[in-house]
């Protein structure tokens, strides 16, 4: 065997396995699902189907979808804002202010409840919102007239908690790239002349983008698809597309109709990301 | 300047404290929940273990979580061992299409799990059956799992590889290692950090794994994160809370020891 024939035979057999598994778990099954969202009858039913557009038709056609994809986006952008609100000040402070130690240790207790399950997460929360619940307990002790305070099942309750569950993404990108900024460069702007808000404005937020950005999509594509969090914590009102798709699997069992809806939220998303791709390549995220 | 940055440190210090005010307040509630004696979450708090022992007699419960810690075990194995050989070959070796498949690895992460769930439904559904396989089951639910975690394995393992000079292994070749000898001696020690962050992301991906799961379980086999959705969904009794405090505890304590292996975060 040649060297050259010896090497490839490497590449496939070390690549092989893993893509191989990837063929029949993501791009196969993908490609069946395109081809079930085509077809006027479910697989589940035994009859003959034909093909049809009415699946994605009925998407426009039925008033209720837009709403309720109007409402997973919106969640989708409310989440990833108040994660960057709350977690990019948290990764500055981490990374520029609190040194050594401190550092390590605050950093373990921000990813911790991450390696917690995330439905015990949303579950955690139903205790802390609903009637008589941590908040409500704690409003009345300090006002005893106050009116009872219920936030469960409202679309509150469902920001709040993904904010919970997705912040750490936040905090650990921003982190990432917060840290890599030398100290250096700023100081640097500070000597010559530029005041501390200037020297993050012009210097450390530009580099940081990229953290940012790649936080922002780890937190909104799987916010724009869930429909765990929003049932647990927003009841019927927070119906969210995802929610529906997953009704049209388990409960109506209309597949093609789900399979449609599912390819309507992935090319929302994919449009998402076509607005935002200049940005990304610009900040060299995808390097 | 001394006193403002000074103020500047404290004004850190007490934000980051709110932030974890905020991330554990409600995780502590849930856990307070598991040991106050009332069914309906009723406070004034009074302690008692009767939800810990209601949960030893859950078979359901129990069945579950053993079926979560056997597909996360078998999904950090599987995941782990396929991922490192692919990040191997990427950084050894440049070839045709190796941007390609790198690419090939952003969909499992950047489209939602839902898609991904109801899509392995509708060909496992089509395809397995001729297999003589059972389109839902523990079978699917791995080859679900697996397939998240490797894209993040390839990552993790690959971020490692690319940071040691490919000299080193070439200096052990020089000196008459043989391929298989300057693998395990060189190359294995060097990465292990890489693997072993790498398999505590698979483990973590697979335990805490909820929607491909859903779509996968027949009824009757679920998972965790499965049957706490559905008892959540069906009205629920502290057993719920018991049962998630003991995962926590479990899943934080596996990240404590392992911090004090490897530094997360601290100055390189």
């Amino acid at each position: 065997m040649s060297p050259r024939q010896r090497q490839i035979g490497a590449i496939f057999g070390l690549t092989g396995p893993a893509y191989a598994w990837l063929a029949v778990t993501i791009f196969l099954p993908l490609s069946a699902m395109l081809y079930c969202s085509v077809l006027d009858t479910s697989p589940l039913v035994p009859r003959p189907s034909h093909f049809t557009w009415a699946n994605y038709a009925a998407f426009f056609q039925k008033p209720f979808y837009l709403p309720l994809t109007w409402w997973s986006v919106l969640m989708g952008f409310w989440t990833t804002f108040f994660c960057f609100l709350v977690g990019y000040p948290a990764a500055y402070a981490l990374a520029k202010r609190i040194k050594g130690r401190w550092r390590e240790a605050l950093f373990l207790l921000i990813v911790l409840p991450f390696w917690s399950n995330a439905l015990v997460r949303v579950f955690s929360w139903t205790m802390v919102l609903r009637q008589g619940g941590l908040i409500d307990r704690l409003v009345h002790t300090i006002f005893p007239g106050a009116p009872t305070f219920d936030l469960l099942f409202t679309y509150p309750a469902v920001v709040i908690g993904l904010v919970h569950s997705y912040l750490p993404y936040m905090i650990l990108t921003c982190y990432v790239s917060l840290q890599a900024i030398d100290d250096s460069l700023m100081e640097a702007a500070r000597s010559l002349g530029a005041e501390s808000w200037t020297v993050f404005r012009r210097v450390v937020f530009p580099l940081s983008l990229p953290g940012i950005v790649s936080g922002g999509i780890l937190i909104f594509v799987p916010v724009i698809g869930s429909f765990m969090e929003p049932r647990i914590l927003g009841g019927t009102k927070g119906a969210t597309l995802g929610m529906n798709i997953e009704e049209q699997f388990t409960v109506t069992a209309n597949w093609p109709l789900g399979a449609a809806l599912s390819f309507t939220l992935l090319a929302i998303v994919l449009v998402i990301f076509a607005i935002l791709y200049p940005v990304l390549k610009r900040r060299g995220v995808w390097s | 300047m001394r006193t403002r940055t000074n103020i500047a440190t404290g004004l850190a210090q007490v934000y980051l404290a709110l932030v974890l005010l905020f991330l554990y307040v409600p995780i502590f509630t849930m856990a307070a929940m598991a040991f106050n004696s009332s069914p309906l979450y009723e406070l004034p708090f009074q302690f008692d273990l009767v939800w810990f022992k209601e949960l030893a007699g859950n078979d359901r419960l129990i069945r579950a979580g053993t079926n979560s810690v056997i597909l996360a075990v078998a999904n950090t194995v599987i995941a782990t061992a396929l991922g490192t050989a692919a990040a191997l070959a990427f950084s050894r070796y440049s070839f045709r299409g190796r941007r390609v498949m790198q690419l090939l690895l952003l969909p499992p992460i950047t489209i939602p799990w839902l898609v991904i769930g109801t899509a392995m439904l509708v060909f496992f559904y089509w395809t397995f059956p001729s297999l003589g396989l059972s389109p839902r089951g523990l079978h699917s639910i791995l080859l679900g799992h697996v397939a998240l975690s490797l894209p993040y394995v390839i990552i993790v393992v690959g971020a490692r590889l690319t940071d040691f000079p490919k000299s080193v292994e070439e200096a052990a070749a020089t000196l008459g290692a043989t391929p298989w000898q300057t693998f395990w001696r060189v190359s294995a020690p060097i990465i292990a950090p890489g693997v072993v962050a790498a398999a505590l992301f698979a483990f973590a991906t697979s335990f805490d794994q909820f929607v491909i799961s859903y779509f996968l379980a027949p009824p009757g086999v679920t998972t965790l994160p499965v049957e706490i959705y559905t008892s959540i969904r069906k009205g629920f009794t502290p057993e719920i809370n018991a049962i998630s405090t003991i995962i926590i505890a479990v899943s934080m304590s596996i990240m404590l020891i392992t911090a004090r292996f490897y530094k997360f975060g601290g100055e390189r």
